[in-house]
């Protein structure tokens, strides 16, 4: 493979002994189509010829998993790569968990994704088995070809008809890393020719006879409701062929394309009345501002005395942390196509839990879970909106209303001003320090609705500080709020890494310092109970020193550390701050993961990239106000993203390891925000402590 | 409806269409040519990027009526074996995450060179700076139009 070289916001790669570079994609030597498949077993099916097709089960968001949990099955089923061909599956009772949520595709799916392909391999043996009236025990298998001691042979093409009928076996064999020929290597996404060639994909492709598209008007603010409408107008566009009030305030154009449905529902002259609190992000803020200095009713986390700590400490410190909403801004806004066909609701479109999907259309459509399918396109970009599928059930709601082929389109202001947000939070952080050690850390949560906090308290610094107290506060709000890639720990994370920076300045110690001291306190304090692992976190930590320079970098060079825990994964992220005609210019950031075994190595490194870019960005640039209920920006011309020019040079590492995979779709953003405002903090002299902090500091990205 | 014959990928299309409508839906929805993306419909995220006259445009703020007998290109023949230079170099990078801004970026990057054959960071950058990707392949991009670069 062609490795460049780092030139400027160039592409560096670091791999580990157990993997390789990328394959020339796509010379996959792949067999004509068979006459005949047989069905192995949910994931696998076989043609005469060896072809194999292996279904993806999980939504394709653009995490790969559509390449790399097929490679699970093809390294147990002991296949050629070449020889297989993918296919998304649809929604099944013969799937668990088609979920792309949490970074779990893989480390959810790794037992059941080996085991598939281990059960159908062991099958195919079997039949080999039983027609050459051998024990099974004495056959090999080498790809995809059924080897006897006597030197016989028979292919999975050859045996597949009768291994079709096969009695699936109870004792299985799995590999171990050592044995592994796919897994670990960097394979080309299975979509790319479709993807460089423009074929449909994706759910806003989705084109299926006499279909109509539908675009929908949608409350102009929070807090307000449908009062009446005059379609006069709309309908006189050539083009639409009906207006329908539905989702009680929602009222949607039908028309025989995208553009004059958009049209015709600018046309829609509607009133709206308000039913409920139009919000501001001024009272937001003054709300929660009160909220950090509160107890939640019940402590998150509890160990020891806080307040008596805080009482004995030589310094404390403590500081509040802020950042904004932010909307997801998938690239391909939200869209879903529904029909009814013989009193069965047939949907496809994006969408990250299609199992969900078909309860809550269960439920609107008064039909049985068995009518209801749902088939899952290609995503262009998930980030948590597509958990939530306001848009199925709206294209679900039309179909049954209109019993026609409806593809519902969101336009870009519909997306960005109807949104599930990352919610406004606050934090406020205090630690106590006594004789040169940490001895309190205080957590306070205030958010606009509520976080997703699970078991996020026994995160770091969990087990490594004596006395630790967190505490949660949520101001309700009609503000739509959900998951956002990463959520909670995406602001969290920068708030409780920045502090720990500050924290450690203030103690006179190097951060990479404190940050081992911390872990090492943690390794021995097991029984407090807490959920990462200090001998990973010490591991990425200082191999990120490592590959960094840190400690060795020149004058000019300012770096930045962060380490996180997110997802099952530890990453550590060194962001390195350049001065350019005197305004701090993010160059480089640095980062090592540990997440197991690497299915996809070339993979797996543009997802570290992807998160670091998308954390980098809305750090730097995100910023979502309300007025009155109504969205402050609907369009990228109000609304900063990050560009190419912007995006810092990286260099990925995977720690070599051969633990069960752990996920990356979400980990490396976490901990970016950190690192770059520890090392800008160490360019221009100045704390950053509200995102976005392009509003605090001129940034070059 | 007035009617327009459009030139796109060296084939001539009739269609019969409100002389307002972009480029982009005529292409997505009147022709079934669903590889030129929407992203925003306001020329901010280069998904729609296809070539008139090799030239790239942002077909969501291009109306039909002003289009005429240019050349249109889009992604789906840009390269009649899909092996243009840019989507070869796609396949070897391994370029895309979710892939929906792709199209868009090549198209961008196929003009810009066909321009300048040897572009500077610079220039690539202020080329491609109207192109967005949200989940972050920039460094991707990047790499893979500097290794067609000559």
């Amino acid at each position: 493979m062609k490795l460049t070289s780092a030139m400027g916001g160039g592409l560096i790669l670091g791999f580990n002994l157990l993997t390789s570079c990328a394959e020339p994609v796509n010379k996959i030597v792949a067999k004509a189509l068979p006459e005949n498949w047989y069905d192995i077993n949910t994931f696998i099916k076989i043609g005469e010829n060896g072809l194999v097709t292996i279904y993806s089960p999980n939504p394709e968001i653009g995490q790969n998993v559509k390449t790399s949990m097929p490679m699970i099955v093809a390294e147990e089923l002991d296949v050629k790569w070449e020889d297989v061909i993918v296919e998304q599956a649809p929604l099944s009772e013969g799937f668990t968990r088609q979920v792309a949520g949490g970074s779990q595709s893989i480390r959810k799916g790794w037992d059941s994704l080996r085991n598939a392909g281990a059960t159908a391999k062991q099958m195919l043996v079997n039949t080999a088995a039983k027609k050459w009236e051998v024990d099974a025990g004495s056959l090999t298998v080498i790809d995809g070809v059924v080897i006897s001691k006597t030197g016989q042979e028979l292919t999975y093409g050859e045996l597949a008809v009768d291994a079709a009928g096969a009695e699936v076996p109870k004792d299985i064999t799995l590999k171990t890393p050592k044995d592994y020929k796919i897994i670990g290597q960097s394979k080309g996404n299975v979509d790319i020719d479709k993807l460089v060639s423009g074929q449909p994909l994706f759910g806003i492709d989705t084109r299926e006879e006499g279909m109509l598209y539908a675009a929908a008007v949608r409350p102009p603010s929070f807090g307000m409701a449908l009062e009446s409408f005059d379609d006069t107008a709309a309908r006189k566009v050539p083009g639409v062929s009906d207006v329908i009030q539905y989702a009680t305030n929602k009222v949607a154009v039908l028309a025989n394309n995208t553009w004059t449905a958009f049209k015709a529902k600018a046309l829609l002259e509607v009133k709206w009345k308000t039913t409920g609190k139009l919000e501001s992000t001024a009272d937001h803020d003054k709300a929660l501002l009160a909220l950090l200095d509160k107890k939640s009713a019940e402590p998150r986390r509890k160990d020891g005395n806080v307040e008596k700590a805080f009482a004995d400490a030589d310094m404390v410190l403590e500081r509040t942390y802020e950042a904004p909403f932010l909307p997801h801004n998938c690239l391909e806004p939200m869209n879903f196509f529904a029909t009814m066909k013989d009193g069965k609701l047939i949907g496809k479109g994006p969408i990250q839990t299609p199992a969900w999907a078909q309860t809550r259309i269960a439920d609107i459509t008064k039909l049985a879970k068995e009518d209801i399918e749902i088939g899952m396109t290609r995503m262009g970009g998930g980030f948590g909106r597509r958990l939530y599928g306001d848009f199925s059930d709206e294209a679900a709601e039309l179909a049954q209303k209109t019993g026609k082929s409806i593809q519902l389109v969101f336009s870009r202001e519909d997306d960005m001003s109807s949104g599930t947000y990352r919610p406004a939070s606050k934090y406020k952080i205090r630690a106590a320090v006594k004789d040169g050690e940490v001895t309190a850390y205080h957590l306070t949560e205030a958010c606009i609705n509520g976080n997703m906090f699970d078991s996020i308290p026994n995160y770091f610094p969990a087990g490594s500080i004596d006395n630790m107290r967190v505490d949660t506060n949520a101001e309700k709000s009609n503000i739509t709020t959900g998951a956002w890639r990463a959520p909670y720990t995406n602001f969290l994370a920068y708030a409780e890494q920045s502090f720990f920076d500050e924290l450690a300045l203030e103690m006179e110690k190097d951060p990479l310092d404190l940050r081992l001291e911390l872990f090492e306190k943690a390794k021995v304090n097991k029984e407090s109970g807490y959920e990462y692992d200090p001998e990973r976190a010490i591991g990425v930590t200082k191999m990120v020193a490592e590959k960094s320079g840190w400690g060795k970098q020149a004058d000019d060079v300012h770096l930045g550390l962060s380490v996180y825990f997110s997802h099952n994964t530890h990453v550590a992220e060194v962001a390195e701050v350049v001065s350019v005609d005197g305004v701090p210019k993010i160059k480089k950031i640095t980062a090592v993961v540990d997440c197991g075994i690497v299915i996809n190595p070339y993979a797996a490194t543009n997802q570290i990239e992807g998160g670091i870019i998308d954390g980098i960005g809305h750090a730097l640039y995100g910023d979502f106000q309300f007025e009155n209920g109504r969205a402050g920006a609907d369009n990228f011309n109000t609304y900063r993203m990050i560009r190419m020019n912007e995006a810092p040079e990286i260099e990925v590492h995977f720690v070599p390891s051969e633990l069960s995979p752990t996920g990356l779709g979400e980990p490396s953003l976490p901990p970016v925000g950190g690192a770059i405002a520890n090392a800008l903090f160490r360019a221009t002299g100045k704390r950053l402590y509200k995102q976005p902090f392009v509003n605090e500091n001129e940034v070059l990205g | 409806m007035p009617n327009y014959t459009l030139n796109i990928n060296n084939t001539n299309h009739d269609v019969s269409v409100d002389q307002d409508m972009p480029l982009l839906w005529v292409l997505r929805d009147t022709l079934g040519m669903v590889g030129t993306k929407y992203g925003c419909g306001i020329a901010q995220c280069g998904a729609c990027t296809v070539h008139l006259n090799g030239g790239a445009v942002r077909a969501c703020s291009v109306p039909v009526s002003v289009v005429g007998d240019k050349k249109i290109t889009t992604i789906e023949g840009l390269d009649k074996d899909h092996m243009h230079p840019l989507q070869e170099a796609w396949r070897e990078f391994d370029v895309p995450q979710c892939g929906y801004c792709q199209a868009g970026q090549i198209m961008n990057a196929a003009a810009l060179l066909k321009k300048k054959s040897s572009p500077s960071d610079e220039e690539i950058d202020n080329a491609m700076a109207g192109n967005l990707c949200r989940c972050g392949t920039y460094t991707r991009i990047k790499a893979a139009i500097k290794s067609v670069s000559k």
